[in-house]
């Protein structure tokens, strides 16, 4: 798969970033910020990556290393009071947003800290009382729960968003249509944001739908539509802002499609028998982070050292984070049937 | 039985009314009660339940929808979520095939799923079961469907005051309810006390105290089942009429109590008679002291294992009428099963 897989992209390309996070209103503490988050998601990845490889994971887990632009991007331009609801692969939008990493790390190895109480694990991390309504074991699951969240919110007349995040593989459920139908006419404030990946598990999301890129399918809803680099975590960013501003004026719903790449497999039972080594390496020259960390280095915004210094830092975080988890306690077994009903 | 402590004074309201009745009162008293579903508004839903409420509501509280199932049930789910308190209509049981995602792997799950953080508030009422002529498509009884999942519930009242107590209580709940209604119902009439009352879910009605034999029933076949109990009063048989109301959590207790009286147990139901909730009900009895009570081996009465049919009398020959109800009762009586 291509970089530019479909078309061309409905953003440009940062290129120079002083000029465009002084557009955004970004200072140079939040470009610093997005940087070390970004690095934060890397690194989880990776040590849920390592965990499994210790046996220390007892589900699945499907890892975003790659995507990190998409889930910055976007988690930054949220209010903590707007609503998420995520797909499978979720770790780093919830990183982004502000997630607790110890709880996330106690909840991958199925804790009773963990966010929920090692009832769900990676594919379920949740956090209601701060509006994350969950990541979705069902291919497209929390794109309908989206646009009631939407409903919700135009009933109770607030200025909130709610954000739903899901796959090129999602694009083709008959519930994006339903959706998109019903948030259109009803001018829902939901931001349907297609992260693609490029790969539904195993496949070509180019060989498996009809039209492509999936923008045109909210075109066809009467929703704006945007085609857009994904591994460009500023023309996310930019992106998501304008939708957001948007759906907060009431004017409807958006559907921003981010072009972007997994590095790891889809699950843990993935060989990576669809596509090349050439391919993945292709792809890592686009890195987000990389690109993200040069424009912040020609800018003098970091140095060597500060990234060395974020680096450590992030990995200590990490690092407490799997001894949080790793010496919580078992969820009590008499306790299985519990929260079956409220 | 709680009704008849009311005396002869209440109102006669259709069982129709009965459920607009509670919707409305629950949407006034509690802002965040909305109705959604196809053709709810102007045309007052396929069988006139919500006859008026546009009216009285306006359309952001009487939402009506595209013909899109599974958003409908998606959309109740994720509001439901953020705390509101959805009722959405299907306009016939059936189309929930359609919405089974939404209200089995998101709606039902989210609970447990997020350790007992999330609440799903939310009703979805189902207009089900045969005898209008509609065929294979429009007249299933699918609640054994329903029963299977942790963490719904499944309501199905019989009578005008079950229905309005019982929707009341499943708006207020704090869970996904499945609110099933018979369509032939729609129609009949009962006492409704004009006050506000609630039936608490999970709790079993003895419709008719009986001696010898105890029928468990639900929605429509309540009816059928103390037609038959008339008929075979004269030859001295005693039926105990007992209606679970609430589906899931079903009251084992009130129903294994009324078969250690009796020493019978027949089970009807609509349903189709393979995996129906018949079975459920016989299990659970099975394993209760009641078992040392059985003077009869547990009986079933149910649907036939076919679609329902078109034809009139083929559609009646599927699903148990009052005669099958009488003849099952007599051969369990008289030990000729």
């Amino acid at each position: 798969m291509e970089y530019r897989q479909f078309a061309e992209f409905d953003n440009e390309t940062t290129t120079d970033l002083i000029a465009k996070s002084k557009k955004l209103g970004l200072s140079e503490k939040n470009l610093i910020e997005m940087y070390r988050t970004m690095i934060s998601i890397r690194l989880f990845e990776e040590m849920a990556d390592k965990l499994y490889a210790l046996g220390k994971v007892h589900g699945t887990m499907h890892l975003s290393a790659g995507q990190e632009g998409v889930a910055v991007g976007a988690g930054f331009v949220m209010r903590e009071d707007d609503y998420l609801l995520n797909h499978h692969r979720g770790h780093g939008h919830f990183i982004a947003s502000g997630a607790d990493i110890n709880k996330m790390m106690a909840e991958f190895l199925g804790k009773e800290t963990g966010y929920c109480r090692g009832r769900g694990g990676s594919m379920h991390i949740a956090d209601v009382e701060a509006n994350n309504l969950g990541a979705n074991g069902i291919v497209g699951g929390g794109i309908q729960l989206a646009a009631g969240v939407g409903l919700a919110i135009k009933l109770m007349g607030t200025d909130q968003v709610v954000l739903a995040i899901f796959g090129d593989g999602a694009a083709n459920q008959g519930i994006l249509h339903e959706s998109m139908n019903m948030a259109s006419i009803w001018a829902l404030p939901v931001i349907y944001l297609c992260e693609n990946n490029g790969y539904g598990m195993s496949a070509d999301i180019a060989k498996v739908s009809s039209k492509t890129p999936f923008k045109d399918r909210a075109l066809a809803h009467n929703i704006p539509g945007y085609y857009i680099d994904g591994n460009d975590v500023l023309a996310v960013y930019e992106t998501m802002k304008n939708a957001v501003e948007h759906c907060r004026a009431r004017k409807g719903p958006v559907f921003i499609e981010a072009q972007t790449y997994r590095y790891f497999g889809h699950s843990k039972s993935d060989r990576n028998l669809y596509r090349t080594k050439e391919e993945i390496d292709a792809w890592k020259r686009h890195d987000p982070i990389d690109r993200f960390q040069n424009l912040l280095l020609e800018a003098k915004i970091i140095d060597d050292k500060d990234i060395e210094k974020i680096q450590e830092d992030v990995k200590q975080l990490i690092d407490n984070a799997v001894k949080f988890a790793e010496e919580s306690p078992e969820p009590d077994v008499t306790e299985v049937m519990g929260w079956v009903y409220a | 039985m709680l009704q008849k402590l009311w005396g002869g004074s209440m109102p006669e309201i259709t069982y129709r009314q009965a459920i607009h009745d509670a919707m409305v009162e629950e949407m006034r008293r509690d802002k965040r009660v909305f109705l959604i579903g196809e053709d709810i508004g102007t045309y007052g839903g396929a069988f006139g339940v919500s006859a008026g409420m546009l009216a009285e509501f306006g359309p952001d509280r009487v939402i009506e929808t595209p013909i899109s199932e599974e958003a409908i049930i998606g959309t109740a789910a994720g509001a439901a979520m953020v705390g509101m308190r959805p009722i959405a209509e299907l306009m016939f049981m059936d189309f929930i095939f359609l919405a089974m995602e939404p209200l089995v792997n998101q709606a039902a799950k989210a609970r447990y799923m997020f350790g007992g953080k999330a609440t799903v508030p939310m009703v979805v009422r189902l207009p089900g079961g045969s005898g209008t002529g509609a065929a294979a498509q429009h007249s299933q009884s699918l609640e054994t469907i329903l029963m299977h999942i942790p963490g719904l519930k499944v309501v199905a009242p019989s009578t005008p005051y079950d229905a309005k107590g019982l929707l009341i209580s499943s708006i207020r709940d704090q869970n996904p309810v499945c609110f099933v209604e018979h369509k032939l119902l729609y129609k009949i009439k009962g006492e409704v006390p004009e006050e506000e009352y609630l039936i608490p879910l999970g709790e079993a009605d003895i419709k008719r105290v009986g001696r010898d034999i105890t029928i468990v029933a639900s929605g429509i076949m309540v009816h059928k089942s103390l037609d038959a109990a008339k008929i075979v009063e004269e030859d001295g048989i005693s039926i105990e009429v007992v209606d679970p109301r609430t589906l899931s959590p079903l009251d084992v207790d009130t129903i294994a109590k009324s078969v250690k009286k009796t020493g019978r147990l027949l089970v009807v139901h609509e349903a189709v008679k393979t995996a129906g909730w018949a079975g459920e009900v016989m299990a659970s009895v099975s394993e209760t002291k009641a078992w040392d009570y059985l003077d009869a081996p547990m009986r079933r009465l149910t649907g036939k294992d076919v679609p329902i049919p078109y034809n009139r009398h083929l559609e009646a020959a599927a699903v148990p009428q009052v005669d099958d109800i009488v003849r099952e009762v007599r051969a369990m009586v008289n030990n000729k099963y």
